[in-house]
């Protein structure tokens, strides 16, 4: 929810490039860079898992306990596995599933959207309704009591990370595709004869790309950070090795309270930087290819600043 | 008026969407969690007790009609059953014994975060550029990009262990009589602090930018313009002009904020023992005790729908166009 408030009003920049590129603006965007490198890291982290730390990283190798050393650049958890391994090839699962949860959710709310906004009247009440009554139902307990109830495992993770998931994403499409399915082409088609099928995906969904870009980030970014919550209350697959699970291993085990800061600050630490590298992206996505965003903010700047150099 | 009673409608519609969800989980999910849980603990309890679990959880041969309606009717004159983690205290019992700490936790952190975070967002939207404009939103974002729960254990472990300025567990300590004496009153203000901070930092940020972005869009109107050619106090063209004008997004996201908080507060309770409905919610999880588990949800639920119903009539309060609709 907070990605979608922190859309920076750009500063007025003196001359704007129209029609510029959307991967060029992307790739001049600092936000965007930064970002993107971030997430790049990450993913070959997680690719080259296998190679750098082989085998299987929850094997005990050393001591118990063990501060962050030299043979140990993480140190060791209480039953002598090895942090930075652990954190390694945690990252597998937590972008795995982070990244199924954000298309599939993405996914399903286009679908949801894209049906509201063009068959409208009774169709559009009925899916508003679900939505919103998924949008309001407190999402953390609902994950628990469905991940209490289905049997454990990967699969039931996603599952239930979608379930909760799609509705922000559905809301956000369908206001988005409503306000382009009033233009004047989209009619046009319509007049023309055109199947509902293609006007919904040919005509109107390319017409918003950077909204379900933008969702598609968040609903990762939801993704991760929910997941991390299922498994930290014991609800995931608990033989995985994801991020998640190491912090639920760590306070397991006691981790804070024997003063192994090393054990829980690697994992919580890369879903922040990764949540936050998404966010990055997303906000340069927006500035990138929003202008009307722009165009409302920029008024009100000069005036502003005007006012605050009278003080 | 009318718009008050579509409102409520729609919260009856979610309410009944999640009694009928919890209805239909046990019974259609595959593989048999309440026959795990019966063999876990059937010694321990009465037949007649078996058999009114057996039906609350729908292992039951009657039509499934029937078992709906009996369910709510059990539902709507409070029969949820017993516990089983807590064997035989009935789950309402239990919920009403810690409900009203998670309403602490979660009220004091909302209020908290909310007033804190509208008034930083005023401030930064009135001194564009300022200080607190171009330092704050990205450091809370960063820190809203952190799991609530990380940032609960890396405060326990901070300031509870290592620094040692506040209790690491539990929502008073040991051994203290609940009473109203400033003693007790102020220890479990103590070991309130660090629970509530920890989801104050998370969800600050969103308040602050969303009012900051609202009240960018008031600043440019007519009549704050008006307001300063008239020659107000600029204190008072702020908060009595603009930000009161900005204010009602932030009413709607109080609404919508709440269910975040819940969620927030059940991660926190868990790491600080805090004896709340999120801590008994994974107790619960943990000892595969089902009949609680549901009841917890449903209380969750209702309590967020019934804010979200009140935050609505406050709405309607706030805002004239509502109304005249």
């Amino acid at each position: 929810m907070t990605t979608a408030l922190l859309k920076q009003p750009t500063q007025p920049t003196a001359v704007r490039k129209p029609n510029r590129s959307f991967v060029h603006g992307l790739l001049s965007n600092k936000k965007a860079l930064t970002g993107m490198a971030v997430m790049l890291i990450f993913i070959a982290l997680a690719l080259l898992a296998p190679v750098l730390f082989p085998g299987d990283p929850s094997r005990i190798t050393a001591m118990a306990s063990l501060e962050p050393s030299t043979e140990h650049w993480l140190g060791t958890t209480a039953k002598g596995q090895d942090v930075l391994a652990l954190t390694v090839h945690g990252s597998r699962s937590s972008l795995f599933v982070g990244l199924t949860v954000g298309i599939a959710s993405t996914f399903i709310g286009i679908l949801v959207g894209l049906a509201s906004a063009y068959f409208g009247k009774f169709i559009d009440e009925a899916l508003s309704l679900v939505t919103n009554v998924f949008l309001l139902l407190p999402g953390l307990p609902l994950l628990v009591i469905l991940a209490a109830f289905l049997p454990p495992g990967l699969g039931t993770v996603i599952l239930v990370l979608v379930v909760t998931g799609w509705a922000g994403s559905a809301r956000v499409l369908r206001s988005q595709a409503l306000s382009i399915r009033s233009k004047d082409f989209v009619a046009a088609a319509v007049v023309s004869g055109e199947r509902a099928g293609r006007i919904m995906f040919r005509e109107i969904l390319p017409n918003m790309a950077s909204i379900v870009m933008g969702t598609l980030l968040a609903c990762v970014i939801y993704g991760i950070g929910a997941q991390a919550g299922l498994e930290f209350l014991g609800l995931g697959d608990v033989s995985t090795v994801s991020w998640g699970n190491n912090l639920f291993w760590a306070g397991n085990e006691g981790a804070l309270l024997t003063g192994s800061w090393w054990v829980f600050v690697p994992s919580g630490v890369c879903i922040a930087l990764v949540a936050f590298a998404l966010a990055l992206i997303n906000y340069a996505v927006d500035e990138v290819t929003n202008p009307r965003l722009r165009k409302i903010k920029a008024p009100a700047t000069p005036k502003n600043i005007e006012r605050s150099a009278a003080k | 008026m009318r718009f008050i009673l579509r409102r409520l409608g729609f919260y009856l519609i979610a309410f009944w969407a999640s009694i009928t969800l919890n209805f239909l989980l046990p019974r259609f999910m595959p593989g048999d969690p309440v026959s795990r849980m019966f063999a876990r603990s059937q010694d321990r309890m009465q037949p007649e007790q078996i058999e009114a679990l057996r039906k609350l959880l729908g292992v039951d041969d009657r039509p499934l009609w029937e078992q709906y309606t009996d369910y709510l009717h059990n539902i709507f004159t409070g029969q949820m059953g017993v516990s089983i983690s807590r064997f035989p205290t009935p789950v309402t019992e239990v919920i009403s014994s810690q409900i009203g700490w998670t309403l602490l936790l979660g009220g004091t952190a909302l209020v908290v975060a909310a007033v804190v975070g509208n008034l930083l967002g005023i401030l930064a939207a009135w001194r564009r550029g300022g200080a607190i404009d171009s330092a704050l939103p990205p450091l809370l974002v960063f820190i809203g990009s952190f799991p609530y729960f990380w940032l609960a254990m890396g405060a326990l472990y901070l300031f509870g262990v290592v620094l040692g300025w506040f209790p690491i567990r539990h929502a008073f300590t040991d051994g203290l009589e609940p009473a109203f004496t400033w003693e007790f009153i102020g220890d479990v203000g103590a070991h309130l602090v660090l629970p509530a901070l920890t989801i104050v930092l998370v969800s600050i940020g969103g308040w602050m930018l969303g009012m900051r972005n609202t009240m960018i869009a008031t600043n440019s109107e007519d009549y704050i313009t008006m307001a300063e050619a008239k020659g107000l106090r600029p204190g008072r063209i702020m908060l009595r002009y603009a930000a009161r004008n900005a204010m009602l997004p932030s009413v709607t996201s109080f609404g919508m904020g709440l269910g975040f908080v819940v969620g927030g507060a059940l991660l926190t309770e868990v790491v600080f023992a805090y004896p709340g409905v999120g801590y008994q919610l994974l107790n619960a999880v943990q000892g595969l005790d089902y009949p609680l588990m549901q009841g917890l949800f449903l209380t969750i639920t209702a309590a967020v729908l019934l804010a979200n119903f009140l935050v609505d009539i406050l709405y309607v309060r706030l805002d004239p166009r509502v109304r005249s609709n």
